[in-house]
């Protein structure tokens, strides 16, 4: 009998080929091609008075340059918004290139098309703009006194207002035996995967047809989307999305501007265009996340039990709304994670400013959320003198509360309902895992050293709907075929895949290829994020190979003459006591054949089957092959649970701070591969790391952006993260078929509120923001007279 | 612009190309002599995933002139595969410890790890944590890449349990 490959750390065939250096990336292809390059606003808020093409177009080698002025058809429309939402009252997307005015660094004002990338970038810095600067909206304090517009009629800047409430939290809060008031902040930082951003867009003028490769995470939706922008009929569209080197949300957006326009250059040339976005252009140009101000005031009794929270923030959404407000909708409904609340209010406003637009980026909001209400309970902590760890406990959802209604709506428009979770065991095993109770004895041990441990909890919503799909098929060698819409970023889906349909087929991984993100494959998805794809397409994967395996032991029950409950599939063949017939046969005999082309053929042809003269070929109800496509549509999203601790050493001299250690024990239901999962989790803890330690994108107020190189966005190296201790706990999801829950953003979200906690720990310090430099703690430090 | 002719021996085959004198060795290497391999990140020389090895030492070869390696030996993951064509050791290694999410980084750490263990065959923990130390990754959070520097410096090449 087969092993069973679900739950094994097993390695995948992608991994090989990007280990050997075969890897096909956007840039990659289309060696060809025209090469775009933009001219991009220098200012954060400009009137484009005059554009001045006349040198640019002298430079040898020039094919076309393109304003505003010459787009056609939908390319001079704004762009879509993605998720419009009542509460979003002022929606706002640029245009793929700045018709009068530009409102962040980095907008595109001139298109450039060319031989090669040296000779576009050429011709970019010939054109002439001049612009006349306008005053420029830069951080939430200036967005809200709203004393210049980032868009006319937007009244005080405000996008979006939404109020959400679960009893009446003000109330509560003013009954409560103690009330305290916090304001907090975490500041901006971005995805930055270490590919950047690129089309490469195909016409075809002999059948009128589009493909456009992007590094993309939505391949399926971005399709739609062109051919809706372009006016094309989706048929006459292909998109696909090649081997991506990372997305954390960055790559979900679509159609980004230049993925209208190398397309639509592409038509209007009737040539090969290519567009790979450099370093600036991504810090400037792409999206951003996280920038958030809160205030609270939470009410509480004398053991910490929390029986009122009111939460106000602001949000800063970039010049533009393209995702509309999911991340500060996630940010609200997140924020009470694993706690049971007595009542939960939370209004937020998103602002516009003169920045690049904010999109979700792993995590999508929850990191501001977990640093507030981890922040509010070691608030309490400190004011009742308690162990913060135990007031936590005090105020976890129990197992038999399950499942647990928080009374809000989620992002995904349906109730947020935690289906299962063991809270109080998560907290005991990161207490135990990581010396909480011990820390005290540890500190003595290290006299000198200046120690501190931080905890965090956290819950995510993951696994969302609409739906993903997935096709299985056999083919006549027995070799396995998952195909799937939603597309892969580094998240080892061929891996994980491969295992659900060989567990289900009786095959080996190996047998299984994966196929994603090719329209021309499978036409049907929402895409990659929300840490969805384990659970909404593994699950599809899962019910397309048991379609597959129930007609396969159909099939092989005729041929074989026993009843199909007597067989079953092992080994890449179905077994009945002592028998067994390849599948590979089994999918000859699947599909009835009027032609053979091999030996293994010559068994399906209408001569050779001992088929019944009375019955056709091929069933009324049933399809050629072992073939089937199936659809997952959650009815809502699984919650996965975890709770961070974070040991901090920092420097009494210089306030460098050092991770200790960092212990993650987390519940994503049933993992599919230990590895995968671990790897997921790694990563975001270390996203994490960055987020707290060292990233921020920092605007002048002028509108300038500061930080335009990863010289200055410092991401975290070797160096920065430590050895990351994993425990995991499963409670399988009662909400689909393999009891998953999704696990690509968990590791992100706590990591900020842990390490805010190590850091308060060790120097006594109340932090009320994040991330937090050395020379910013030592300020601290002077300000608290050292 | 001024072209100039210049040898290079890329992963032990000699070749011949004429570039402007501006001409960036990763754009020489991955769009004049399709060795895809060698990914640009950043342009700037901080995130290393355009490491390439120049006569055996690691430089980023975004900041290379391609003019200024004429006659040097340039080595990329492609040129770190074992001579039968499979995976090397740092490759199999990498792959085993699941050292690789996206991809985009790999190569540059295939050829830093590679060179890497020529200096330091034997390295400790925190050695191989500076193998790994030059290029950034935003996939693994470098664990599981430090396994894989110790992995393939086991005495049995890391082909033992």
């Amino acid at each position: 009998m087969t092993a069973p490959h679900v739950g094994r750390p097993v390695t995948g065939a992608a991994a090989e080929r990007f280990a050997a250096g075969t890897g096909r990336f956007l840039d990659d292809l289309g060696s060809g091609a025209a090469a775009a390059a933009f001219v991009r606003s220098p200012h954060g808020h400009a009137r484009v008075l005059r554009i001045d093409l006349a040198d640019a177009e002298r430079v040898p080698g020039l094919i076309a340059v393109f304003t505003y002025r010459d787009l056609t058809g939908g390319a001079r429309e704004p762009l879509p918004v993605l998720i419009p939402h009542a509460a979003l009252h002022s929606p706002r997307t640029g245009l793929p290139l700045a018709d009068d005015v530009v409102r962040h660094v980095g907008e595109p004002v001139v298109m450039v098309v060319a031989v090669d990338r040296y000779v576009a970038e050429d011709a970019c810095r010939l054109v002439g703009v001049d612009y006349e600067p306008l005053p420029a909206v830069i951080g939430i304090p200036a967005a809200r006194r709203a004393d210049h517009l980032v868009h006319p009629g937007v009244v005080g800047n405000v996008a979006a207002c939404m109020v959400q409430e679960n009893g009446d939290a003000r109330a509560a809060v003013s009954a409560a035996p103690h009330r305290l008031t916090l304001r907090l902040g975490v500041e901006r930082s971005a995805a930055m995967p270490m590919e950047c951003r690129g089309v490469y867009a195909r016409p075809d003028r002999d059948d009128r047809s589009l493909r456009v490769y992007s590094a993309t995470q939505a391949a399926a939706s971005l399709r739609f989307a062109l051919a809706a922008v372009l006016d094309l009929p989706a048929d006459r569209v292909e998109v696909v999305a090649p081997d991506v080197g990372g997305g954390f949300g960055v790559k979900l957006v679509h159609p980004w501007p230049e993925e209208v326009l190398v397309p639509w250059a592409a038509l209007r040339l009737g040539r090969e265009v290519k567009w790979v976005e450099d370093r600036a252009e991504h810090i400037a140009a792409a999206s951003h996340e996280r920038g958030q101000q809160h205030e609270v005031e939470v009410g509480f009794d004398g053991d910490g039990h929390v029986q009122g929270l009111a939460v106000s923030f602001w949000h800063d959404t970039g010049a533009y709304t393209p995702y509309g407000i999911i991340v500060p909708i996630v940010t609200s409904t997140q924020l009470p994670g694993p706690y049971r609340l007595g009542a939960y209010r939370v209004e937020f406003r998103s602002l516009y400013t003169n920045t690049a637009v904010v999109t979700p980026y792993r995590g999508a909001g929850r990191p501001q959320g977990a640093f507030v209400m981890e922040r509010t309970l070691d608030a309490i902590a400190r004011f009742l003198g308690a162990d913060r760890a135990e007031v936590r406990r005090r105020n976890l959802i129990r197992p038999s509360e399950m499942p647990y209604d928080q009374g809000l709506t989620f992002q995904d428009g349906r109730p947020l309902v935690y289906d299962s979770g063991d809270y109080p065991a998560l907290l005991d095993t990161a207490l135990t895992r990581s010396g909480w109770r011990d820390f005290a004895t540890r500190r003595e041990r290290e006299p000198g050293k200046r120690l501190g441990i931080g905890i965090a909890c956290y819950v995510e919503g993951t696994g969302m709907g609409p739906y993903e799909g997935a096709r299985v098929q056999v083919d006549t060698s027995g070799h396995v075929t998952v195909t799937v819409g939603l597309t892969t970023q580094g998240q080892g889906h061929g891996t994980v895949f491969a295992q659900i349909a060989a567990d289900e087929l009786g095959v080996e991984p190996r047998d299984v290829t994966v196929v994603s993100g090719d329209t021309r494959r499978f036409p049907y998805a929402a895409g990659t994020f929300a840490s969805r794809s384990a659970v909404v397409g593994g699950n599809a994967v899962a019910l397309a190979a048991r379609e597959v395996r129930a007609k396969a032991l159909r099939v092989a029950a005729r041929a074989l003459g026993a009843p199909p409950d007597e067989l079953r599939l092992a080994d890449g063949a179905v077994v009945a006591n002592a028998r067994a017939i390849p599948l590979a046969t089994v999918a000859v005999l699947a599909n009835p054949l009027r032609y053979a082309f091999d030996h293994r053929t010559r068994q399906a042809t209408q001569f050779a089957l001992d088929a019944d003269p009375d019955r056709p070929p091929l069933d009324a109800d049933d399809a050629p092959g072992l073939d089937a496509t199936a659809f997952f549509s959650p009815i809502r999203s699984t919650f996965s649970a975890g709770v961070h601790v974070a040991v901090v050493e920092i420097d009494p001299d210089t306030a460098e701070i050092a991770l200790r250690d960092y212990v993650v024990v987390h519940d994503c239901g049933r993992p599919i591969n230990p590895a995968v999962v671990e790897g997921q989790i790694r990563g975001g803890v270390a996203q994490g790391i960055g987020g707290a330690l060292h990233e921020r994108i920092v605007y002048g107020d002028d509108g300038r952006l500061r930080t335009g190189s990863l010289a200055d966005l410092l991401l975290p190296t070797a160096h920065d993260v430590p050895e990351i201790t994993i425990d995991h706990l499963v409670t399988p999801s009662p909400l689909n078929p393999l009891g998953v829950k999704g696990v690509g953003e968990g590791g992100v979200v706590p990591v900020m509120a842990a390490i805010a906690s190590a850091i308060e720990d060790a120097e006594g310090i109340v932090l009320d923001r994040m991330p937090i430099t050395p020379a910013e703690l030592w300020e601290l430090r002077q300000k608290h007279g050292g | 612009m001024s072209e100039h002719e210049i040898e290079l021996s890329v992963n032990g085959r000699r070749q011949v190309v004429r570039v402007p004198a501006r001409r960036l060795l990763s754009d020489c290497l991955r769009h004049d002599l399709a060795c895809t391999s060698t990914h640009v990140g950043c342009e700037q020389g901080t995130c290393g995933a355009c490491t390439v090895l120049v006569d055996g030492a690691p430089m980023r070869s975004c900041l290379l002139p391609a003019v200024t390696v004429d006659g040097c030996e340039i080595t990329t993951a492609e040129g770190c595969r074992a001579p039968d064509g499979g995976l090397g050791r740092v490759q199999r290694a990498l792959v085993r410890c699941h050292g690789v999410q996206c991809g985009f980084c790999t190569p540059g750490m295939v050829v830093s790890i590679v060179a890497f263990l020529r200096e330091c065959p034997r390295p400790s923990p925190e050695q191989a944590r500076d193998a790994v130390a030059g290029v950034l990754c935003r996939c693994t959070g470098y664990q599981d890449l430090v396994a894989a520097v110790l992995h393939a410096a086991r005495p049995d090449g890391g082909e033992g349990g």
